[in-house]
């Protein structure tokens, strides 16, 4: 890990007509990190991860990503900087084959076939369901399988640093401990860096190096996943009262 | 298991007495409306008095067809049912039908190609297969917009103005050749399809078609009104015919008969017509084919499923959108400027919506996206059309009946499903079925 973080946001300001959901975020991510961010509905937590893609547009603060300034990039640009998505609710495409949406997401950057096949092994190895559905359309896929696909299409593209947005949502908890082991053996043996947005907090926090709690459009707290997890803010907040956690 | 439920629910087969329920009831339906409209004749009198007088036989007659046409058409929705039951087929069956479904393309571009051959003395089959395959094409070209990028777009009749316009325009004013104006033609239809895409980009759906059906008249509006330039309602007439590449088709020293050293026929320039746009229309199903296998056409259809997935993938919705847009117009622009050297003469009046409304009904009763499908709903469109000539005015009734029974029976088009273009191993199809709109 360099000192220098991957990705770095300051004093980052987005808004939605008059609405602002986002009042100066600070956040950075270390090489080959796993950061957590929790929050409760409305914390501005999927706003922080859009508008890093430059959807909405941060109105004042800056994003660094491997020291280029891509605040104002436009968003298919920012894409092909090997900083892939795997979006909120999925958003995979359902008239598509498996194969063809795996496509999609190899097709953004020139990539030779044979770093294609090589990905394509990676994912599939990783997602062992997804083989057998290959020929199926992505509609007919189950949610969890929805969400490997996801992840996936993200992974084909060879990135660098990962976003996931709410990867557990509306999962059988046993299909999102798979997502996670996954997220696990990225970071671990590709040393991938990850963003990852949970409401699930506890999943997230033991998963995450690092955490940072959102409330309102603003960091209020950060620590280690450890840390976090003991905090009474968090207990109180996101633990205790959701007792699935 | 599923499957399990829904062959039981066939091996039960058509339930009489439901049947005849239904049928009941449609004839009493019947019987309540055509009491007055048929049952009762009124006229005026030789004095203007009201006279009138009762058709008893003639309401027994209709209420009888709607009763056994309920009968018949139970039936036949359970022998060939909608798309989500199961028919048992025996496997020998199957391989037949299988077998002609592969031998079905080739067996269809072989006959194609020889109508000119079997047909050479039927001016008038030979005029109407010119007429489907312009469709064909058009259909083809709307598919890249529609189908493919899932861009509703009501206007298609615009860009087949503009490339029949260019090459009017462009021939009688400067003279120069079809060879030279057809590309030109396609590049100008092509300009007008980004400019028509640049204001909708932010569009979907019901705003889209509503913009570009304003696009469609205002494009005609324009022609209609821009005198000086276009005639106006008058047209452009005197549209040079093509030559074969240099060599004009008419009698005379220098045409093609005379360099063949055979004898002069109309004809030969039909036939010429008609391997023409047989031509244009296979180049535009080629290059239809090619793109949907490259990243390019991948990006239309994904941009037909979600748009901000897309996005989230790097992949520039603008420039797709435009590109589809162009496309789409380039090859409508390529039938515009056919259609012009076919006719000689053009008018405003050949371009109304009607055009665009038939050609995006070709689209959607083919199955959208499904090559194969469009042809034959623009043969099934075009030349069924043709074939109720006979029926003269109740043509429309045939044809507007026939539309609705398709829907009921075939809800996503002839040809519902979607080969898929990446493949692991092996090609399957996506069964029309699963193949629905919106999310899965």
């Amino acid at each position: 890990m360099s000192a220098a973080p991957m990705l770095a946001v300051t004093g980052l300001h987005a808004s939605y007509g008059k609405i602002e959901a986002l009042k100066g975020v600070d956040l950075d991510i270390k090489r080959g990190e796993i950061v957590a961010l929790i929050g409760a509905n409305g914390a501005g937590k999927s706003t922080l991860m859009m508008t890093i893609f430059g959807k909405p547009r941060a109105r004042a603060g800056a994003i660094i990503y491997d020291g280029i300034d891509i605040t104002d990039l436009p968003t298919h640009e920012i894409a092909r900087m090997r900083i892939a998505q795997s979006p909120e609710g999925r958003r995979i495409f359902p008239r598509m084959s498996v194969a063809e949406n795996l496509q999609m997401g190899a097709d953004v950057n020139e990539s030779t076939p044979a770093e294609r096949a090589e990905s394509l092994d990676k994912v599939l190895a990783l997602f062992p369901r997804l083989k057998e559905r290959m020929t199926q359309r992505g509609g007919t896929l189950s949610g969890g399988e929805q969400q490997m696909l996801a992840i996936g299409r993200a992974l084909m593209s060879r990135p660098r640093l990962l976003l996931l947005d709410e990867p557990s949502l509306g999962l059988a908890p046993l299909i999102a401990k798979q997502i996670f082991d996954a997220i696990r053996v990225l970071n671990k043996q590709d040393g991938l860096t990850v963003l990852i947005v949970e409401q699930n907090a506890n999943h997230a926090l033991r998963l995450a190096h690092r955490g940072y709690v959102m409330v309102n459009g603003l960091i209020t707290l950060s620590g280690t996943g450890a840390e976090l997890l003991k905090a009474p803010e968090i207990r109180s907040a996101y633990l205790e009262g959701g007792r699935h956690g | 298991m599923a499957a399990n439920a829904s062959q039981a629910k066939t091996a039960r087969g058509p339930d009489a007495a439901f049947i005849l329920k239904k049928a009941v009831i449609s004839a009493l339906v019947a019987l309540v409306l055509f009491s007055l409209m048929i049952g009762i004749r009124t006229e005026a009198g030789s004095d203007g008095q009201l006279t009138w007088w009762t058709r008893f036989g003639d309401l027994a007659a209709m209420v009888a067809v709607v009763f056994g046409g309920s009968i018949v058409m139970e039936l036949l929705r359970h022998w060939w049912g909608p798309v989500d039951t199961v028919r048992v087929v025996p496997p020998s069956a199957q391989k037949v039908f299988s077998f002609a479904g592969r031998a079905l393309v080739p067996a269809l571009l072989i006959f194609t190609f020889l109508v000119p051959v079997i047909f050479y003395d039927e001016r008038y089959i030979l005029d109407l297969g010119i007429l489907v395959l312009t469709y064909v094409m058009l259909g083809w070209g709307l598919n890249v917009v529609v189908g493919l990028a899932g861009l509703l777009d009501l206007g298609y009749v615009a860009f087949y103005a503009v490339g029949a316009y260019s090459y009017a325009l462009l021939a009688t004013n400067f003279g120069l050749s079809f060879w030279i104006c057809l590309p030109l033609a396609g590049i100008l239809a092509a300009f007008f399809g980004v400019l028509l895409g640049f204001p909708v980009l932010r569009l979907r759906g019901d705003y889209l078609a509503i913009v570009t059906l304003a696009f469609g008249e205002i494009i005609r509006l324009v022609i209609i009104n821009w005198q000086t330039l276009t005639g106006g309602p008058n047209g452009i007439s005197g549209i040079p015919r093509p030559t074969m590449f240099g060599i004009p088709l008419t009698p005379g020293d220098g045409g093609l008969a005379d360099r063949l050293g055979i004898e002069f026929s109309p004809t030969h320039r039909i036939v010429f017509l008609f391997y023409l746009i047989l031509a244009l229309a296979l180049l535009t199903n080629w290059v239809t084919i090619r793109l949907r296998r490259l990243p390019i056409g991948r990006a239309w259809e994904a941009l037909r499923e979600d748009e901000v997935a897309c996005r989230a993938l790097g992949i520039n919705t603008t420039t797709t959108k435009l590109t589809a847009f162009a496309t789409g117009a380039m090859f409508g622009g390529f039938a515009g400027a056919f259609f012009a050297t076919r006719q000689g003469f053009i008018s405003p009046e050949s371009f109304t919506f009607h055009e665009s409304a038939l050609v995006l009904a070709i689209v959607v009763l083919g199955g959208m996206g499904s090559q194969l499908g469009v042809a034959l709903a623009a043969l099934a469109m075009i030349g069924g059309f043709e074939l109720f000539r006979g029926l003269e005015q109740f043509r429309m009734l045939v044809f507007g009946g026939a539309m609705v029974l398709l829907m009921i029976w075939r809800p996503r088009g002839l040809i519902g499903h979607r080969a898929p273009t990446v493949f692991l191993e092996r090609n399957t199809v996506i069964s029309s079925d699963l193949v629905k709109e919106g999310h899965g």
